[in-house]
């Protein structure tokens, strides 16, 4: 029962062959949205009455062929799935050389199907939720565009290409959160999210530039070959570099502070982009790092550290926002917090992260689709004090809404339950007081996850009604509730289908080795992690389905207090960053406009009156003129005379 | 006996009633006389030096002297018969349009 990565069988890196047959359309995985954006973007208000079509049919042929190319590879010896297709040369210079290729391997098209899968669900739903919207057009360009540079980010084949995916995609984040740019409140949020963002870009970036600097390449195949050569510093500055990128895109600590103002964006927006797909680039890129941080263990520590705090960081917030899509944000951030912990433990949890990911990209879709279906039919009320009964009038949002929250929560046979708690016990496996400390961390989150989630349920779709007399609820078009149907079959379905005969472990072992050990179901720990979710979900019916739930919020306990302002993230953002940012460019203004720019003009003041004095010579006369020729030739006279003696 | 230095002296003298005529007068035509004298004060002394050297250079250059001051006269003339039609003036301080 070691987890040390000694006794693990490491993931030898796996050898890449070319891209035969089917998979060498795999272009157009990218091509296909690419083409939505384009013809949205480009084609104006002439493409508004059937723009949306073409923008859910797009990447709709894109999960088709996903699906195709995921059963060519299945068709494919495990040691031979790793198939590259290169598309063109980027950048050619000197020793640098870039090309655009594809990677397609177990990893990437899980990636891949659940991009385009989920993607097209939350297309189809959104289809009906902005229907009303006079710019769903433009939303359909942008989720396109979002598509195309998320497969980007997990096909590319260097770090290169990923980083232009993964600024591509923050990019799509930006827009969508700021998609109702005339509320401030979006506008802002947007503003802070690309910010947060940039700083770990600035990470990442910094890290594809050690990696030149030390391999001379930037390819996956180059770096990762060259990684076990490469001295233990290089080595844990690159994981924890890479780390810093991860932190920023998944909303961990300690660039948390974005994800719950993102929730400004549409909530189709929220399902994708801030729940399934593009905060969990982070996880990916470490997992895709793999032979870098099976040898750098302190990095790996640094990447436990962080996923456990902000698991626990994630679910207290949670706790206590009463803003339905924000305590769904804290639950995505907790969530991400469980995959960073598991990628952090090695071989022991790499699988085991991906499964989550996966998991969680179905349960979390559905319940934000489930949280837009309700907004949607309460005038875009999202305060739950606000909400209550609604179980009775939208039955469809309140069974598959309750499918995603016992999948999260962890009760058997729904998905969390297989996917969270092989992450718990990889964390006490780890062994060491570290181990113990993580596992705990894990354990505890995980009755804290019940807590919230069922308070979420109360307080939304159980108890008296609570809304205004103006507000008629009812259910959805089915446009919206057939991908929620699917998404909850999902949530159901996807965490026993990949844990049970260690499906999901064998698949990727080639890319990310197998774990050390392997437990069956129904350990003491997953014993122990269910009997706690009960209690979490005990204790959140004492307080919110037997008691009325007040309207107006009660003042609550300090933690509450802490936990409602996000434990204080933005103020600590405020005070130790922006204000002494401010200061600093205060600072810079009065330096440039008294220092530079009074010496600058200064200068310029006194060439101005020298030369206003000066031309007072120039006073028309011609014999003062001749005066001084005579004076200028008696000088030089006198100069050539001094010069001879 | 006449020495160069006569001569010399002479030219100096010339030279410099030329230059003050030139420094205190207003009228254009005087300047140009005296310009002139000038000029013949420096040939003077060209051809004193040639006689006291020997050679022909110092009178060669005084017929330079000579083509170029009477080509001058004529240019200069001819800017100030335009001037005195346009300004009814022959006064230099009157065409003081160029200044600062």
């Amino acid at each position: 029962m070691t987890g040390s990565v000694a006794g693990a069988p490491s993931a030898a890196v796996m050898t890449t062959v070319a891209a035969v047959g089917v998979q060498r359309a795999a272009w157009l995985l990218l091509a296909l949205p690419v083409a939505g954006a384009v013809i949205l973007l480009l084609g104006g208000k002439r493409t508004n009455s059937w723009g949306h079509l073409v923008g859910v049919a797009l990447p709709v042929v894109s999960f088709v062929y996903a699906v195709i190319a995921f059963f060519a590879m299945l068709s494919y010896p495990a040691s031979q799935r790793s198939r590259d297709l290169h598309l063109y040369s980027w950048i050619t210079a000197g020793r640098f050389q870039v090309s655009i290729g594809m990677l397609l391997d177990p990893l990437s098209i899980c990636f891949v199907l659940l991009i385009t899968g989920v993607g097209s669900l939350i297309l189809i739903f959104a289809v009906g939720y902005m229907a009303e919207d006079p710019e769903r057009r433009r939303f359909f360009a942008y989720m396109n565009l979002f598509l195309a540079a998320m497969l980007l980010l997990v096909l590319a084949d260097n770090y290169l290409a990923l980083y232009a995916g993964w600024e591509g995609v923050g990019l799509a984040s930006y827009l969508l959160i700021g998609f109702w740019q005339y509320k401030p409140a979006a506008a802002t949020a947007a503003k802070k999210a690309f910010i947060a963002n940039r700083v770990g870009d600035a990470g990442l970036s910094l890290g594809i530039m050690l990696m030149f600097a030390t391999f001379g390449t930037v390819t996956f195949n180059g770096v990762f070959h060259a990684v076990g050569g490469a001295s233990h510093g290089v080595v844990t500055a690159l994981g924890l570099l890479l780390l810093l990128g991860a932190c920023g895109k998944s909303a961990q600590l300690p660039l948390q502070s974005w994800l719950l103002d993102a929730m400004e964006g549409p909530t189709p927006v929220s399902a994708l982009i801030h729940a399934a797909t593009m905060v969990t680039a982070g996880v990916y890129l470490i997992v895709r790092s793999n032979p870098i941080f099976n040898l750098s263990p302190d990095a790996k520590l640094a990447v436990t550290i962080v996923g456990a705090a902000t698991l626990l960081f994630g679910a207290i917030i949670g706790c206590a926002k009463d803003d339905i899509k924000k305590a769904l944000a804290g639950s995505t951030m907790s969530q991400i917090g469980y995959m960073m912990l598991a990628a952090g433990l090695g071989p022991a949890g790499y699988a085991f992260a991906i499964a989550h990911l996966l998991a969680h990209g179905f349960f979390k879709a559905g319940l934000f689709l489930g949280a837009g279906s309700v907004k949607h039919e309460m005038d875009d009320e999202v305060d739950m004090r606000r909400f209550g009964g609604l179980g009775r009038v939208m039955p469809i949002t309140f069974v598959t809404f309750g499918f995603g929250y016992l999948a999260i929560i962890g009760i058997p046979p729904w998905s969390g339950f297989f996917t969270k708690d092989p992450i718990i016990e990889a964390a006490f496996d780890k062994g060491g007081t570290s181990g113990a400390i993580l596992g705990t961390a894990a354990l505890i989150g995980a009755g804290i996850t019940a807590f919230y989630m069922t308070r979420i349920m109360f307080m939304t779709f159980a108890g008296e009604r609570r809304w205004d007399e103006k507000v008629h609820p009812h259910e959805a078009p089915p446009v919206m509730t057939s991908p929620m149907i699917v998404l909850a079959i999902g949530s159901l379905c996807a965490g026993g289908f990949l844990i049970i005969d260690n499906r999901l472990v064998n698949f990727l072992a080639p890319v990310v080795g197998v774990p050390p050990v392997s437990h069956g179901f129904l350990t003491p720990v997953s014993g122990g992690a269910l009997a706690l979710a009960i209690v979490g979900a005990a204790i959140a019916w004492a307080m919110y389905g037997r008691r009325e739930v007040p309207v107006t919020a009660p003042a609550g306990s300090p933690l509450t207090v802490a936990a409602r302002k996000e434990l204080y993230g933005n103020a600590i953002n405020e005070s130790v960053l922006m204000r002494p940012g401010q200061w600093l460019t205060r600072l810079s203004v009065y330096f440039d406009n008294r220092g530079i720019d009074g010496l600058v003009n200064s200068l310029a003041a006194a060439m101005g009156g020298t030369s206003g004095r000066v031309r007072r010579v120039e006073n028309g006369f011609v014999r003062s003129y001749a005066l001084l020729m005579f004076f200028g030739a008696l000088l030089l006279v006198g100069a050539l005379l001094l010069v001879r003696v | 006996m006449v020495s160069p230095a006569h001569f010399v002296a002479l030219a100096v003298i010339l030279f410099v009633i030329g230059g003050v005529g030139v420094l205190v007068r207003r009228n254009a035509i005087v300047i140009f006389m005296s310009v002139e004298l000038m000029l013949n004060a420096v040939n003077l002394a060209f051809v004193a030096f040639s006689r006291m050297r020997g050679n022909l250079d110092g009178q060669v250059i005084a017929f330079f002297v000579m083509v170029v001051a009477a080509a001058e006269v004529v240019v200069g003339l001819a800017i100030l018969t335009s001037i005195f039609r346009a300004r009814r003036s022959a006064s230099v301080d009157d065409a003081n349009l160029l200044k600062y």
